[in-house]
């Protein structure tokens, strides 16, 4: 194992007496506890971490935060591989498994490198230019390859056996960052009283104190978080999340955020979730996230070694690594003397500051210039030398010259920083550019949402203490927390007064390639393409090169990018525009947002009050949106053909009983019910009768059929409405709202009782004969009983409803009993029923009875037929108002040439039919100018003994008696079919009736 | 979005089904003259830039229907009224 070489002897946020073994690359590494695997990496040595995009350069590890668009890594092994992950943000844990991406054979020597060589004929929008054509060659050769050739980490092929859960969480204020700002405001709101919530995406709260040296009120930065901390702890109103990633703000204040629970552990302990996804409800927001640091754009800017300032400095300071032994520092703001002091306090040599400005103070440059540094002021790098790992820079003044090179292992970069504002303008807001600050600012967001510290632009400790807190009084008072009392603002010492920065985006004379986007590689060059070829607008420049548009949405390149192109194009940064950030803030596993509706999980089930019974009975069952329906019933050996048949033939002969409690019930009772339901049907309810049950149609207010199902009157007062199990919760609403919003004046109320009545239907000729011994009180002889009676009555003390009717075509009842007696009651109809063969059938038999009848489904109800499409125009009511009476009698909706129904069969026995064909004239091609009309339903019918089908063709019924070809195009059949009617048995209803 | 039904208080976005424009109301004529009428009511919707009346309805909490004066710019709400009254005044603007 490599020893940590890198590593400083003394200080820093680590845990040496906790030494953790990690591999990268296979190979076995040490870091501390306290460690990203970033910072072990770097203690160890390893410089070279990835090779980029597009042109496989070495890459290595350029932030120290969540915005790192270089170091990406796979993590973790097996089910667990994650691709893409950022070195810079994963706690290192014991037998960490992480390996490089994009390269093969090696990190180290990558073929395809040779992108870099060819590079020449990959510029922006190379897509769009060489692979054209032919077409066809997209999709089955471009496509492949430029995934290959571009693809980044691999995601595991395997189910994710981690567990996630959701969390809801209200509170007063949300403040977003646990850095010097965001602590003050959480503990300037708690000490009044409000509930506060802060969350930090970095597993230890403190933000920069952890990682700059600060005095502050006489204790170091670190100590002084640590004091904070501990009192927003021991607050009861006071939630800490660390690990937590508030990633988007919505509207009206509700955030969301991803709690990484587990994700510092090889695997969650068990019963945990790995990730638990906030949904936060705040009244208040304090957005305390902080700046980013910029880099600068120069040749070769990209190699192993260049690093952001903040970065290094973090590291040596936090983590005490040395990212390098020989330093250059190049920047255009204070960041450049701070970062040179830090590396010089633990040792470290740093050849040379490189200042963008002119007028180094004296007394800094004598300073530095006696501890070894050069100082180069109104210069610039211009480029980087080295490969797969940095060699020295070329320092050169900002008038031109051909410079000096200097030897370096290391070249810390600051062009400046960037508030983290992404989540103020995920509802709309657009950022404004300050040009006093040179950086964009959060625009205007009202009452409810603040903005502190760095991510306001204030980038000195002083200010980030101080609007930190005033946002958390602020904040408390706003939420009525007259107690609030303002505190004193802790005294910073040992900060000196920051000089402004002066703007630097690209360095003039860059020979190769100066990238501005590291993760999509997209260089200076490829944004003056852009400009050159007319993509000039944000939006189209983004979308040509990329810029900003990989897995780190452009954090560290995006105004870069703006700002060139507000040069190239003379144009100032406010009139450049800004691309819209969008959530997340950062990568979510989308195994977060599932949560638990995964698997069997991911939506509920219904079951029937009858579904053990059925599976008692040896049932298959179908999903019929949340429900399970018993589909068939199969003895030993039956598929499902011939158990539907055989079901199918028994009921027809004696008498089967099929479960239909998923139909939806809707229970309607008041003086006014009648008059209400004679607005929802097409056809006249007023003038049924208590005891009696009527088949309708509900229209849509455009005419179209919308459900079929029946009511019953059952008291003067009170119905009982059935829907089909498909619009159960979808008629409820359309009810409530025709009763609410349109005819409030009706007295009349209803609710769904569907899950408190199971239904059976029991039919065949046999029925009526089996009921009478189930139900001897009640009297079902036809005349005392007919077709479309309907009553309540009680059996052994239940509560039990009757109804004639029939979908199967049979002599036919249904039965209504209370979900809980269900069970009881069919298991006592099946031992009755036994002499005299009662059968179950299921939803597949019930389906090819109702096919046999011309009965309609949802197959024909498909949201473009009429009543007078499917045969039903007599039950369109001429007399009254009612949803959809004035729409569905316009001339197209009623036109006879319309699509209709009509029955098929085959012209040759045995032929089968399939639902889905098309109809085309016969010996006419099958092409849509020819097309006539389609199948609806299909099936093979025990009773005629060949295929029945209902379609709808133009014309409908008129065409009765005439030969048409009806084409399957995805299977390849077709079969020569004759239209007839769609009642193929029993037309005059005999057997209902009888 | 948080919305505030009439009944139940402020509820979340997912508690609540969105039906739109609540500024048309449905024709009491059937007459063939009320063709238009008819034809505005189904099928012609104004998409304001601004407030704008809505029929929400609280269909996971205490299923009233009711009118919500929402910005559609900003999602503010403004205004909100049980659809079927409880004061007999039409609320709509």
């Amino acid at each position: 194992m490599t020893r940590q070489k890198f590593r400083l002897p003394v200080g820093g946020l680590i845990d040496r007496l906790q030494p953790i073994e990690f591999r990268f690359d296979g190979k076995r590494f040490e870091g501390y506890e306290g460690d990203t695997l970033a910072s072990a990496l770097l203690a160890n040595g390893v410089r070279l971490v990835g090779r980029s995009f597009k042109y496989h350069r070495p890459r290595g590890i350029f932030t120290s935060g969540s915005e790192e668009p270089n170091a990406l890594v796979e993590l973790r092994e097996g089910a667990r591989r994650e691709p893409n992950t950022r070195a810079t943000v994963t706690e290192l844990f014991e037998g960490l498994s992480a390996c490089s991406q994009n390269r093969w054979p090696s990190l180290r020597f990558d073929w395809r490198a040779v992108n870099g060589l060819i590079s020449a004929l990959l510029p922006a929008g190379f897509y769009y230019k060489t692979f054209m054509w032919p077409a066809s060659f997209w999709e089955k050769v471009y496509e492949p390859q430029i995934r290959r050739a571009a693809g980044l980490g691999r995601a595991s092929s395997r189910a994710d056996p981690d567990h996630y859960e959701a969390s809801w969480h209200h509170c007063d204020l949300l403040v977003i960052g646990a850095g010097p700002a965001g602590l003050m405001a959480a503990r300037a709101a708690a000490r009044s009283g409000a509930r506060v919530l802060i969350a930090d995406e970095q597993a230890r709260f403190g933000g920069t104190l952890l990682d700059e040296h600060v005095v502050i009120d006489g204790v170091t930065g670190v100590e002084w978080a640590r004091a904070c901390i501990e009192e927003l702890k021991t607050s009861d109103n006071v939630t800490l999340l660390p690990r937590t990633t508030v990633f988007g703000h919505y509207d009206h204040n509700v955030l969301g955020a991803v709690e990484r629970v587990n994700d510092h552990l090889a695997e969650p302990p068990p019963g945990q979730p790995r990730q638990r996804l906030w949904h936060i409800i705040a009244r208040q927001v304090v957005l305390a996230s902080g700046a980013m640091e910029r880099g600068l754009s120069f040749t070769n800017n990209d190699r192993p070694g260049v690093m952001l300032a903040s970065a290094v400095r973090s590291y040596v300071n936090r983590y005490a690594v040395a990212p390098g032994e020989s330093a250059i520092v190049f920047a255009n703001n204070d960041s450049g003397v701070r970062t040179v002091r830090d590396l010089k306090s633990v040792g470290l040599t740093v050849r040379a500051l490189v200042d963008v400005r002119s007028g180094v103070d004296s007394a800094v440059r004598a300073e530095l210039e006696d501890t070894g540094t050069q100082v180069f002021d109104n210069s610039v790098v211009l480029r980087a030398h080295g490969t797969t790992q940095l060699r020295g820079a070329r320092i050169a003044p900002r008038g031109g010259g051909q410079g000096v090179d200097l030897d370096c292992d290391l070249l810390c970069l600051s062009g400046g920083h960037d508030p983290r504002i992404h989540l103020t303008s995920h509802t709309g807001v657009k950022p404004v550019f300050d040009n006093t600050l040179g950086c964009f600012l959060a625009g205007d967001l009202g009452e409810s949402v603040s903005v502190v510290g760095g991510a306001s632009g204030r980038f000195d400790m002083v200010t980030a203490l101080r609007t930190g807190h005033d946002a958390g009084h602020e904040a408390a008072l706003r939420c009525g927390f007259a107690l609030a009392i303002e505190q004193p603002i802790p005294e910073v010492t040992g900060e000196s007064a920051e000089s402004a920065s002066e703007a630097l985006w690209q360095i003039a004379g860059a020979t190769e390639k100066a990238f501005v986007d590291l993760q999509n590689d997209v260089t200076v060059d490829d944004l003056a393409l852009a400009v050159r070829e007319g993509f000039d607008s944000v939006e189209l420049m983004k979308r040509y090169t990329t810029l900003g548009m990989a897995t780190d949405q452009g954090k560290t390149s995006n105004v870069t990018g703006l700002a060139i192109l507000g040069e190239q194009t003379q144009r100032a940064m406010a009139d450049v525009g800004t691309t819209t950030f969008r959530p997340p803030y950062t990568p979510v596993a989308i195994g977060a947002f599932a949560g638990d509706s995964r698997g069997r999980h991911f939506q509920p089930v219904r079951y029937s009050p009858l579904h053990e019974w059925a599976v008692d009975l040896g049932a298959e069952f179908l999903e019929v949106g949340l429900w399970y329906r018993s589909r068939y019933f199969p003895k030993a050996g039956e598929d499902m053909a011939v158990a539907s048949e055989r079901e199918v033939l028994a009921t027809r002969r004696s008498v089967g009983v099929c479960d239909v409690s998923t139909l939806g019930k809707i229970d309607i009772q008041g003086p006014d019910a009648g008059a209400f339901l004679n607005l929802l049907y097409s056809n006249g309810f007023k003038t049924l009768q208590v005891g009696k049950a009527r088949y309708g149609l509900m229209l849509r207010e455009d005419g179209i059929l919308y459900d079929d199902g029946t009511a019953s009157r059952l008291t003067a007062d009170r119905y009982l409405m059935t829907t089909t199990t498909h619009n159960a919760a979808g008629v409820l609403a359309h009810m409530e709202f025709y009763h609410q919003c349109v005819w409030p004046g009706l007295d009349v109320q209803f609710c769904s009782v569907t899950e408190q009545w199971a239904g059976l239907a029991v039919a065949g000729p046999q029925s009526r004969e089996l009921l009478s011994r189930v139900l001897p009180q009640i009297s079902l002889d036809n005349d005392a009983f007919p077709y479309m009676a309907a009553g309540e009555f009680t059996f052994q003390g239940m509560a039990l409803r009757l109804f004639r009717i029939s979908f199967s075509g049979e002599l036919g009842y249904e039965i209504n009993v209370p979900a809980g007696y269900a069970r009881a009651f069919a298991d006592h109809l099946m031992e009755v029923g036994e002499a005299f063969g009662i059968t179950p059938y299921g939803s597949e038999a019930l389906d090819v009875m109702r096919i046999e009848k011309g009965h309609v489904t949802a197959k024909e109800l498909n949201g473009q037929t009429t009543p007078h499409d499917l045969g039903l125009g007599r039950m369109v009511s001429q007399k009254k108002d009612y949803i959809g009476r004035f729409l569905s009698g316009r001339p197209g909706m009623i036109d006879a040439n319309r699509q209709r129904i009509v029955g098929l069969v085959p012209e040759r026995a045995g032929a089968r039919l399939f639902a889905g064909a098309h109809l085309v004239g016969p010996g006419k091609s099958a092409i849509a100018k020819n097309d006539e009309g389609f199948v609806t339903s299909v099936t093979y019918s025990p009773a005629l003994g060949h295929w029945i089908g209902l379609a709808l063709v133009n014309g409908g019924e008129e065409r009765i008696g005439e030969k048409m070809r009806a084409i399957e195009g995805l299977r390849g059949m077709e079969a020569d079919v004759e239209l007839v009617s769609p009642l193929f048995l029993d037309p005059e209803g005999v057997r209902l009736r009888d | 979005m948080r919305i505030p039904c009439p009944n139940c208080g402020e509820r979340g976005l997912e508690e609540f089904s969105y039906r739109g424009d609540a500024t048309v109301t449905r024709p009491t004529s059937i007459e063939p003259s009320s063709e238009s009428a008819w034809l505005d009511y189904v099928y012609l919707r104004d998409n304001p830039y601004g407030p704008h009346w809505e029929f929400w309805h609280h269909i996971s909490g205490c299923r009233a229907w009711f009118r919500l004066k929402r910005d559609t710019v900003t999602h503010k709400v403004l205004a909100v009224a049980l659809a079927a009254g409880v004061d007999g005044e039409d609320h709509r603007s």
